[in-house]
């Protein structure tokens, strides 16, 4: 197993539990997709898992070892991240960007190599987006810079990926360019754990879900199993058709109208 | 899927080939001529390496100042003075030193001089010292800034961010009241300086946060009490003695520099830059965000203390010799973004070398132009004013 969550549980405050008691472990090339309405807690619960929260009770463990006992940059060289969006005030350019992605492997006072730059291409190469080596970050669409922020975790040669909502404020054509490349990613061996707000991404790439709600763990297991109108509606307070379609050969997650019947669809 | 990846496909050849892009001219004309004159502009830049022509611009400024001024001197014979007098210390200090190591009286050969002594004092006592100055200062308030501008991940950041200036300016005052003496104004400046940020710092952790929002406004919180306080120090001053002393030191000047300001004040300066140079593209790190340099494996939170002391002991050493000069940490690191763009790899030693050259360049004419001295602080903002603004309407600003 590279990520093991053993009875975590977190609270900002001392006195009121943002998540308790939550375990789950996932092993090489698996993809965990991880639901939860606003604010229950996902990123935060991501946040303990690269420790920059600690943990209130209970243990993270990433290969074997408590990341609480690790360094940060001992983390790092483990455990990929990519953040939920990124507003860059400099316009670094996209080479740049992904070499700081690099940071775990240059000691403090060192500044990247030949051997860096290497590391950086392949990342670039990886996923397919060399062609955007010199273009400033600042100047990307959402699609571009989620990729180069995905290019950057992988220069830290992770051997697990963590994106935090990866498929939110894009387009649905470069949602599925994220999830084919997590897909892929997946099959080179690396473990991923992905927030998403998405039950139907959840359906295409995970090959388990955990819902996460009231901070507690609804339901866990393959995504058939959990993704359900019962457990749906207990996480989102909707209900939501889930339906196998022939064409698509897949699950879809379909919510009911919730309007009067006064929209065009009615008609 | 498919249209997304023909349209980065589409993208990539705009940079690709010329006749990739020329082809891209019919069909989209005013995007193209932007993107091809970037594309001249940068084969330029390929065949005269700019970046490494800055670095000679301070070289030759430090010359040119040194005859350059209200005893006009001539400039073959300002450098025989530096070279050959520099030597003659150098072989002085020497005999000394071994004279004293020996117990014998060793004497070393010395050139001739062929100098009168003004020219001597000129140069080594009056000329050296401010130049050498105006480049510490100038060099290391820009090092500072850019510095600060990183960290707190906002290009409108000076080093007064913390307090520092109100700080040394509420010292300066309080030292002037009491003393008047220029050690004491220097020191106390200093202290004050440090003071001033320490409380600021203190402040970021009772709050159990070190977090940089948390820091700018304790910055404020405290860059006001120091500014309440030099108020009072004017207020009860004596407005025919002390309360002049402390408008001009406040007004920033380096007429008073002398040898021994120099080797007090150079230490700290130079210790502080090779610091922030050591940990320039980790800057690059906390420029991203806290959050994200923590997951890059980054200690922010030392790297954090570490980039706040450094740039502190540098511009509360600059301040604590010059006075209040403004403007140049925060316009110097912005026309470094502009020359070599926003890595700080490569930011951090060019804002060192523009900063040193602008503000020696701007004493150069506070010295010059009329015969009392304008206060540097004055002139910083005179001259960079329109410089900045110029610059502005002439290329991309280097923030998003």
């Amino acid at each position: 197993m590279i990520l093991n969550v053993k009875h975590a549980s977190f609270s900002y405050d001392g006195l009121i539990k943002q998540f308790e008691d939550v375990s789950f472990s996932l092993g090489r090339g698996e993809v965990l997709s991880l639901l939860g309405r606003n604010g229950t807690g996902k990123s935060t619960l991501i946040k303990c898992i690269l420790n920059i929260l600690t943990l209130q009770s209970g243990d993270v463990e990433i290969n074997g070892r408590r990341v609480s006992e690790m360094r940060p940059n001992e983390v790092a060289r483990e455990v990929g991240y990519v953040p939920q969006g990124h507003r860059s005030v400099f316009p670094f350019s996209a080479l740049d960007f992904v070499l700081m992605g690099r940071a775990p492997h240059i000691s403090t006072f060192s500044v990247p190599k030949e051997e860096d730059y290497e590391k950086a291409e392949e990342a670039f190469a990886r996923i397919g987006i060399s062609h955007l080596r010199d273009k400033p970050i600042s100047e990307m669409s959402g699609g571009e810079s989620q990729m180069v922020m995905i290019a950057r975790a992988l220069a830290q040669q992770p051997s697990l990926l963590i994106l935090d909502e990866p498929t939110s404020h894009l387009d649905i054509g470069n949602q599925m360019k994220v999830i084919a490349t997590i897909d892929r990613l997946a099959v080179d061996g690396i473990a991923i754990l992905m927030s998403t707000h998405f039950p139907d991404h959840a359906f295409m790439v995970s090959h388990s879900v955990a819902i996460l709600e009231g901070g507690r763990l609804i339901a866990q297991g393959p995504a058939e199993d959990v993704i359900t109108k019962e457990n749906l509606r207990e996480a989102y307070g909707v209900d939501i058709c889930v339906h196998y379609i022939e064409e698509a050969d897949r699950m879809v997650c379909v919510p009911m109208n919730p309007c009067s019947g006064r929209g065009r669809g009615a008609a | 899927m498919g249209s997304v990846r023909e349209m980065t496909c589409g993208r990539e050849t705009i940079t690709e080939t010329g006749q990739e892009s020329r082809r891209n001219v019919t069909i989209n004309p005013p995007h193209l001529v932007s993107r091809s004159e970037a594309l001249i502009s940068e084969t330029i830049f390929r065949f005269i390496p700019l970046e490494r022509v800055i670095y000679l611009l301070p070289i030759v400024l430090f010359f040119i100042s040194l005859f350059f001024g209200r005893y006009m001197m001539d400039p073959v014979e300002t450098f025989r003075i530096l070279v050959i007098g520099s030597a003659n210390t150098f072989f002085d200090w020497t005999s000394t030193l071994l004279s004293t190591l020996s117990g014998h009286q060793v004497l070393l050969p010395s050139f001739e001089q062929t100098w009168g002594v003004s020219e001597q004092t000129v140069v080594f006592r009056i000329r050296l010292p401010r130049v050498i100055a105006a480049m510490l200062v100038g060099g290391g308030l820009s090092l500072a800034g850019a510095s600060f501008q990183g960290l707190f991940r906002n290009p409108l950041v000076s080093p007064d961010i913390l307090g520092v200036a109100a700080g040394a300016g509420f010292g300066a005052a309080l030292g002037i009241l009491v003393s008047g003496n220029p050690w004491v104004i220097q020191v106390s400046a200093f202290v004050f300086g440090i003071v001033a940020v320490a409380v600021t710092y203190g402040i970021g952790r009772v709050y159990h946060n070190s977090s940089t929002l948390i820091l700018v406004l304790a910055g404020i919180i405290v860059g006001s009490l120091f500014s309440a306080l030099l108020s009072l120090a004017k207020y009860v001053a004596d407005p025919y003695d002390t309360l002049p002393a402390i408008v001009f030191w406040l007004m920033g000047s380096l007429s008073s520099v002398s040898n021994t300001d120099i080797i007090a004040v150079a230490p700290p300066i130079l210790l502080g830059s090779l610091c922030l140079y050591l940990i320039r593209w980790r800057i690059n790190l906390l420029s991203v965000g806290e959050e994200e340099a923590q997951a890059l494996g980054l200690d922010t939170k030392r790297m954090t203390v570490v980039l706040i002391v450094a740039s502190t002991i540098i511009t509360a050493s600059a301040v604590c010799i010059s006075g209040i000069i403004g403007w140049v940490g925060l316009v110097v690191p912005h026309i470094g973004r502009m020359l070599v763009g926003p890595d700080f790899r490569k930011l951090i030693p060019v804002s060192a070398i523009l900063g040193a050259s602008f503000l020696l360049v701007v004493d150069d004419i506070a010295r010059t132009l009329t015969a009392t001295e304008i206060p540097l602080g004055i002139l910083t903002a005179l001259v960079g004013a329109p410089f900045f603004a110029y610059l502005l309407t002439q290329k991309k600003v280097g923030w998003a």
